[in-house]
Order: C-alpha cells, then sequence, then structure tokens
C-alpha cells in the first residue's frame, strides 16, 4: 500500500495542518510489540486510533496476548 | 491453587455420577441418553446406542428383566419409565444392528467358549471386539437354543442379532460335547456358560459350590483354574422364574474382561468398582417435576408405536442436578456445570503453554454463595472462583484489565479525597465508630450525613466516624497484597480512635471486618437502629398500596440478625413488605465479585433475572445494589430512604454513575469537615467546563470512562496543542495516556459559553507511537 496517500480525509493535524497519511506505526502491549499501518500526522508524527480500531480488531488483540 | 483442595472440590460435584436408571443397569445401558433421542424422535441414533451396551439388541430388546425400572426417579412424580418397552420399540423400529468389528489386539490370542446362550455369546462377542480368536462350543443343535421357545421373541430377532457374527472369524461348534481339560491345555482361556445343571465331573479342574455348580470370583468369575472362567445362569442358578438375561449378559461381558486382562498380563481386579449394579449419588430436584402416569401402548402385545415410544420418552425427566446451574446465569452461561468447570479451572492456572482460555471465565463469578446454598453437596463455586484468582494474580498470570477500573476506584477511595479518620466533634473519645463504606458515600452522601446526626442524637460517650474503603474490591480481586495494605490502613485508624466498636452501613465492609478483621469489634447498621428509636422522619413509603419486595444483599445470606433487624425496621415503619425467595436464597446484584467490571453481560444477566422476580418495587439495604437495580431501570428503595426520607420519590432516583460516586465521595468529606468540624474547605472548581448530554454519559459508563478521564485529555491537549481537526464536523479529537490506558475524545468547544461539548470517547490498552 503507497503509505504516503492521504487517509480519513476529514482529519487534519491541527498543530501541523496536514491530512493524515497511513505510515508504519509501533503498536505494544504486555511486553509484545510488532508494527501496524495507521494513519498518522507526517509533520509530528501523531497517530490517530479511530473508535471502530480500538473497540474492534485492536481489543481482540489485547485480550488475546492478555490470556497468552 | 491447592491440587488436593481441587479434587475435593471436584469430588463434591454429582453431575457426573449416572442417573439411577443406568447405574441399576448391570451393563449401565444410558437409559437417559435413550430416553432423550427418542423424546426428539431420533430412534437411529437411539438404536445405535443401544447398541454401543448391548451385543444383542435384539433379544435383550424383547426381554430384558429390566432391573433400571424399580429404580427410576419418574416414579417418585408419578410412574417410572417403561425403560424396556421403549428398548422394545427401538429393536422393533429396525432390527438390522450393525456387524461386530474385530479389533485388533497386540497379542491375538485364542478362546474357547462352551454354551452359546446369552452370557457365552456375549464373553465371544466382547472377546471378538477386542481382537482375539473365539470357538464356540455348543451342545445342542443351535445357537441361542434356551431363548428359541419364547413367545415374546420372534426369531427373526435372534437371527438379526447373530448375524453380527458375520465375517468376524468366529467358528461355532454346534453339537459337540467338547471335553474342557482338553480345551483348558489347547486355548489360552475358556469361559463356560453351562446353564444352571450341576458339573460333578469337572472336580478335578475346579472347585465346586455345595450343589455341584462351578465356583467362581464374584468380581472376576476367575475359577480356582488360571485359564477357567465361568458365568450366566450356571453361577447364579437360574430356574425358569429366576432366570436374568442382562444378569446373564453381564456374566458374559465381565468375565470377558477378566479374560482379555488376563491374556494382556493385566491385573484382573483393579478398578472394577462400577461394574455390576449399583446405586447413585446423583441428586434430582423432584418438585421441579409434576406427576405424570406412563403411556400404555394401544396394542399391549405389539409394545409403544414409535408416537407413543416418543410421548413416554418425554417423561423421562431427564435426571441431571445441576441446582447451581439452574440458579446463577454466571455458571448458566458456559455451558456446562462446576464438576467441569472446576477442572478447567485448575487447568488454566497449571497449563505451560497456549492460551488461558478460563482466565475471564474465573473472574465472571459473583462470589455471592447462591450455589452452595442450593447444591446438596454445599459446593462454593465462589470459594473455587476466588482461590484461582488469588493463584492466578499471586503468578501473575490474570490480565489486569479486569479490574484495572474497580482497583483505581479502591485507589480513589484509599486517598486523601475520601478517607477521614475523626472523634465526634467536642469528644475526646469514641465509643462506636460509624463507618458507612465508600458506596453508600457514593450514592447518597447527603443519607451518611442523616445517618451519622441521628447516631449521634442517640448513642452516648461518642459517635467516630471513618470513612474509607474496606478493601472487598482488592479482595474479591484476588489481591491478597492490596487487601493486606487496605486491612493495615483501616486497622490504623480505627486503633487512632481507640479501638471502639465499629458500625457498618454497607454489607460488604461488614463482611470484610466480620470474615478478616477477627480483632475488630463490628456490627450491622441496622440491628443497632432497629433496637433504638426510630427517627422522626421515617416513613411507610410513598407509595404504601405496593408492597416493596425485599431483596437481601449476597453477603448477608448467613446473617440472620442482620436480616430480621431490616424487616423490623420495615415493620416499625409501618412499611408494607413482601419477600423475593428469602434471604438465604437472594442472589448478587452483579457488583459482587467485581463481576460487572470483568464480565458486564452475565453480571447484568443475573441482575436481570433478579429484577424479573418481582413487579414490585424492590426494598433493598446496600447501595450498590439500589443503584444498580437502579440502572437497570427497576424500582428500588434503599432502606434508608424510608428511615430518613428525602424527596417525594425514591425509588425513581436514577444510579449516580461511576463519575459522579467518585465526586460525590469526595463532597462528603469536605462536607462533613465544614458543617461539622469547622473546617474551611472550598468546592473544587475546573477551567474545563464539560456539556454531556445523557446518552453519551450512559455511553461512558458502559466504557467505564469518568468525566475526569475526559478533563484529564482535555488538558493534555490544551497544554500540547496535540489534536486532530475533523474539517467536515469542526470538531477535535485528542487523546492522552496517563497510565496503561490511552483515552479518546471527540469534542467541541462551544463558542459561546467556551464549554466543552463531548460527542463521544473511546479507550485502549495498546500503546502506539509513529515508528521513526
Ligand atoms: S448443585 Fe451444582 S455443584 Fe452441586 S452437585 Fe449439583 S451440579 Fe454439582
Ligand atoms: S427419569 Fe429418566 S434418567 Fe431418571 S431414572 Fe428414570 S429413566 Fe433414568
Ligand atoms: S455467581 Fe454466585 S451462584 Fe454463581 S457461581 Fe459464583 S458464587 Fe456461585
Ligand atoms: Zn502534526
Amino acid at each position: 500500500m503507497n503509505t504516503n496517500a492521504p487517509v480519513e480525509t476529514e482529519l487534519l493535524c491541527a498543530a501541523c495542518r496536514q491530512p493524515l497519511v497511513l505510515g508504519k506505526v509501533k503498536a505494544s502491549y504486555l511486553g509484545s510489540s510488532f508494527e501496524v499501518d495507521l494513519p498518522r500526522c507526517p509533520g509530528c508524527g501523531f497517530v490517530y486510533v479511530s473508535e471502530a480500531l480500538a473497540q474492534g480488531k485492536m481489543l481482540q488483540v489485547e485480550q488475546a496476548l492478555e490470556d497468552k | 491453587m491447592d491440587g488436593q483442595q481441587v479434587r475435593i472440590w471436584e469430588s463434591r460435584c454429582i453431575e457426573e455420577s449416572p442417573p439411577a436408571c443406568a447405574a441399576a443397569c448391570p451393563v449401565h445401558v444410558d437409559a437417559r441418553g435413550l430416553a432423550e433421542l427418542l423424546a426428539k424422535g431420533d430412534f437411529k441414533a437411539a438404536q445405535a446406542l443401544f447398541c454401543r451396551f448391548i451385543p444383542f439388541p435384539n433379544i435383550i430388546g424383547h426381554l430384558c428383566d429390566h432391573p433400571c425400572e424399580s429404580v427410576c426417579r419418574r416414579a417418585e412424580a408419578g410412574e417410572a419409565i417403561r425403560i424396556h418397552a421403549l428398548e422394545r420399540a427401538v429393536v422393533s423400529s429396525s432390527l438390522a444392528a450393525s456387524p461386530f468389528r474385530r479389533g485388533r489386539a497386540t497379542e491375538r490370542k485364542r478362546v474357547a467358549v462352551v454354551g452359546a446362550g446369552l452370557s457365552g455369546l456375549t464373553a465371544a462377542a466382547d472377546l471378538i471386539v477386542k481382537g482375539h480368536e473365539v470357538a464356540v462350543f455348543e451342545s445342542g443343535l443351535q445357537l441361542f437354543a434356551r431363548l428359541r421357545g419364547d413367545p415374546r421373541l420372534p426369531s427373526a430377532a435372534i437371527d438379526a442379532d447373530l448375524a453380527r457374527f458375520d465375517n468376524t472369524g468366529i467358528v461355532f461348534h454346534c453339537g459337540e460335547r467338547p471335553d474342557i481339560t482338553a480345551l483348558a491345555k489347547e486355548f489360552d482361556a475358556v469361559y463356560l456358560g453351562l446353564g444352571a445343571q450341576a458339573v460333578p465331573d469337572l472336580a478335578v479342574l475346579v472347585d465346586l459350590t455345595p450343589d455341584g455348580r462351578i465356583a467362581v470370583d464374584a468380581l472376576t468369575y476367575a475359577s480356582r483354574h488360571p485359564k477357567i472362567f465361568a458365568g450366566g445362569s450356571h453361577r447364579y442358578g437360574s430356574t425358569p422364574h429366576t432366570y436374568s438375561p442382562i444378569t446373564s449378559l453381564q456374566d458374559g461381558r465381565c468375565a470377558a474382561l477378566s479374560i482379555d486382562r488376563l491374556l494382556q498380563g493385566a491385573s484382573l481386579t483393579a478398578n472394577r468398582e462400577g461394574q455390576g449394579s449399583q446405586s447413585t449419588r446423583l441428586h434430582v430436584n423432584l418438585a421441579r417435576h409434576a406427576p405424570s402416569a406412563a403411556i400404555v401402548p394401544a396394542d399391549p402385545d405389539n409394545g409403544y408405536t414409535p408416537a407413543e415410544a416418543q410421548a413416554e420418552a418425554t417423561r423421562c425427566f431427564p435426571c441431571h442436578c445441576r441446582e447451581c446451574v439452574r440458579s446463577c446465569p454466571y455458571l448458566e452461561h458456559y455451558g456446562g456445570y462446576p464438576k467441569r468447570y472446576i477442572r478447567e479451572i485448575y487447568n488454566n492456572e497449571t497449563i505451560v503453554m497456549g492460551a488461558r482460555k478460563a482466565n475471564r471465565m474465573i473472574d465472571s463469578c459473583m462470589l455471592c454463595g447462591l450455589c452452595a446454598e442450593v447444591c446438596p453437596e454445599k459446593l462454593s463455586m465462589g470459594d473455587v472462583c476466588l482461590s484461582a484468582r488469588e493463584g492466578m494474580v499471586g503468578k501473575g498470570k490474570m490480565p489486569v484489565s479486569h479490574h484495572d477500573f474497580a482497583l483505581r476506584d479502591l485507589a480513589y477511595s484509599r486517598s486523601d479525597a475520601f478517607t477521614l479518620t475523626r472523634h465526634q466533634p467536642g469528644f475526646k473519645q469514641s465509643a462506636v465508630v460509624f463507618y458507612p463504606g465508600c458506596q453508600l458515600a457514593a450514592s447518597s452522601p447527603e443519607q451518611v450525613e442523616r445517618v451519622y446526626a441521628h447516631l449521634c442524637a442517640t448513642i452516648d460517650d461518642g459517635v467516630g466516624l471513618m470513612l474509607g474503603c474496606c478493601g472487598a474490591p482488592a479482595h474479591w480481586a484476588g489481591r491478597a497484597d492490596l487487601f493486606a495494605e487496605t486491612h493495615a490502613e483501616f486497622s490504623a485508624a480505627w486503633q487512632s480512635l481507640g479501638r471502639p466498636l465499629v458500625l457498618t452501613a454497607c454489607s460488604s465492609c461488614y463482611r470484610m471486618i466480620a470474615d478478616h478483621l477477627p480483632e475488630v469489634p463490628v456490627e450491622s447498621l441496622w440491628p443497632v437502629l432497629a433496637r433504638g428509636k426510630l427517627p422522626g422522619e421515617a416513613t411507610a413509603a410513598q407509595n404504601s398500596r405496593m408492597a416493596l419486595a425485599i431483596h437481601d444483599p449476597c453477603t448477608t445470606r448467613h446473617e440472620p440478625a442482620i436480616q430480621d433487624a431490616v424487616r423490623h425496621l420495615l415493620d416499625r415503619c409501618g412499611t408494607k413488605t413482601t419477600e423475593l425467595d428469602g434471604p438465604q436464597l437472594t442472589s448478587c446484584c452483579g457488583f459482587g465479585g467485581l463481576a460487572q467490571f470483568a464480565n458486564r453481560e452475565i453480571a447484568d444477566k443475573a441482575l436481570d433475572r433478579r429484577i424479573g422476580q418481582s413487579n414490585s418495587d424492590y426494598l433493598t439495604y446496600c447501595a450498590m445494589c439500589r443503584d444498580n437495580f437502579a440502572r437497570r431501570d427497576k424500582r428500588a428503595v434503599h432502606v434508608l430512604d424510608l428511615l430518613f426520607p428525602d424527596g417525594d420519590d425514591p425509588a425513581a432516583r436514577p444510579d449516580p454513575g461511576f463519575s459522579r460516586r467518585q465526586e460525590n465521595r469526595g463532597r462528603l468529606k469536605r462536607s462533613l469537615l465544614r458543617e461539622l468540624w469547622n473546617e474551611a474547605m472550598e468546592e473544587p472548581t475546573d477551567a474545563i467546563r464539560l456539556v454531556i448530554s445523557p446518552q453519551v454519559q450512559a455511553d461512558l459508563e458502559r466504557k467505564l470512562i469518568l468525566t475526569d478521564d475526559l478533563r484529564q485529555v482535555l488538558r493534555h491537549a490544551e497544554r500540547t496543542g496535540q489534536r486532530l481537526l475533523n474539517g467536515k464536523t469542526g470538531r477535535f479529537v485528542a487523546s492522552h495516556r496517563p497510565l496503561r490506558i490511552t483515552y479518546w475524545v471527540e469534542y467541541a468547544i462551544d463558542a459561546d459559553s467556551g464549554c466543552y461539548v463531548i460527542h463521544g470517547a473511546y479507550s485502549h490498552r495498546m500503546d502506539v507511537e509513529a515508528a521513526s
């Protein structure tokens, strides 16, 4: 996937005035970490996690890691 | 968890004990399973099940002397299930039974069977299935000669059963009287099913009974001769009246087991406790079943039609205990019963690799004790789950997320924001100390103040006050360390007041102190109030036409003095009350064991079931129960709402919710210090003013996000300028991770008022940062 394509077009980083683009993000929990592509600000690196992601896939991964 | 304790718990759940019918059957035919299949109309599966137990289903289906029926528990509610008639209907539906499949013995041996009756041919069939070679010797000209004349048994049924031997390699020698001594030399083992006659000439080989039959061991059917086994009517000495087909079949089966063990070099006697007809420990609650009479077949000679059999099978209970499962939505939720759960819970702790699948299950029990109350063996799953929690937490293997919120709430209640320890104003000592607990303070701080004023006015020699948390959440979370810390704090505060008698308003506080702090004298507030003068303003209830249904908090289950005191108080107020299931069988509101944090779904199921028991408004004496009812829109009052009334309809008071609960505690402390101890106390003002709609507030409650968490995010966004702007809606999205949890808030700033209008919030525990 082209990591420079703008995503979530409605969302701008308010500080940098730039639209978010998909980029490599390090996600970590309970000593495990892995890389995923998430929308982030190309200027300051602020990473956006949507509610759907937080309560869906991310929650599933959290729970799987918790029970390991 | 202690392995030995686990085994004791496991052995106390008797749900896996067989039903009386199967236990009494000499070969333990699963009549319960059979009836369940027939009740569904599945004759094919029923026949397959019957054939798993019975080598000659058509013969037994027609002739069994059915000892099972005389112990069937249905007889205690109407008439016994006609199990044998059901079996007959099963075999009548189809005679064909699948052929025996020769097994593969590691060492194939040769066995001679003398006598082709039920015992001999059962032994032959079982040994073939175990993989041995079998030769059958029968002096008559036909197999099953004895049964052939029986008018109840069509010869086609016999032939269908014998067809099961097709292609098994068995050899039949009919019309032959073999020399047993020679057989014992030639074969690896010999089974004798010789019929009831005496055999004096075998005295050279085996011991004989006084009436000249072969003496065999009752468990193994072994004779004195190491290779010779005997059984069937020869053993039990039948006359035509005492002939028992199923006993003969059992003899053949047990002897075959011994022979196979002999041929494998295994112990003949080990693990045979379950052999033969037995009684059972399985408990059946007969009160659940209305009596019913057996179905009578329209044509008695031909037995049940399939429809009649299905109707009769439907009368089988079927026998199960599961009393606890029926009473507890938590136990019901996981689809099993305690014996199985205990095994899963123990494996969950001891497993080395792989997912610990039972973690959430362990944390979902309300620790309410209802299961032990209804269990015939008084098994408490609460004890099991609490011990498992302590074990898992001790190993660092329990997910922190289950109890994180509740334990942060506990931390708040232990903090300076809430804790307070004082003698009554104007006193230097305390005869008693009032300990309202963190939840009453959270639910209705005004009532704490009123009760305290009442106690001060009615008790001489000083009523101290202690605000804090008893540590119940730490205990329920299995956090022994944290529980000990809260105890130490409690103890220190109590000692600083001169070790007075502690009066608790919350039954969980009462439990924790009574069960864990033996040096602290404790009494519940309710007996104390019941003994004294009623507060002047006490009322019957706003709506005295309708009786209030009493919900006793589960932590008072075994406290009749407290239960009675509350009823006495209600009586004195003139309140009409009614009982739900009575105090011993009360159930949990979902807060117990912190279940509502670890598993909201199950806790709410339990709560809703309780709510569904009556349309009356509920009366309780635990603030948490009251507020949980309110949260699910059940009208409920706290007994204090009657003793110290305030406002018109206390049953309609909403659940304050978690944010307000914390605020209320802080507010209570400040108000007391201001009003009673004349200390200057400012109410905090926050520059960040929030506007939250009721829908958004309810959503935040569900997600366990406090308004304080929102404020932290907003302050962080203000300070750093870090936030996203949605160009379309003009709303901001900001996040903050104070510790372990990232909170996200979507908000707008109202241009006129400067208020923050909250549109939503959510959280996650995983940490994300841009990879460099
Ligand atoms: S009540 Fe529950 S725990 Fe007790 S024996 Fe029955 S099934 Fe087992
Ligand atoms: S009611 Fe059903 S399960 Fe219980 S003993 Fe009778 S046949 Fe067996
Ligand atoms: S929630 Fe109560 S009744 Fe259910 S298993 Fe736990 S302690 Fe027993
Ligand atoms: Zn930026």
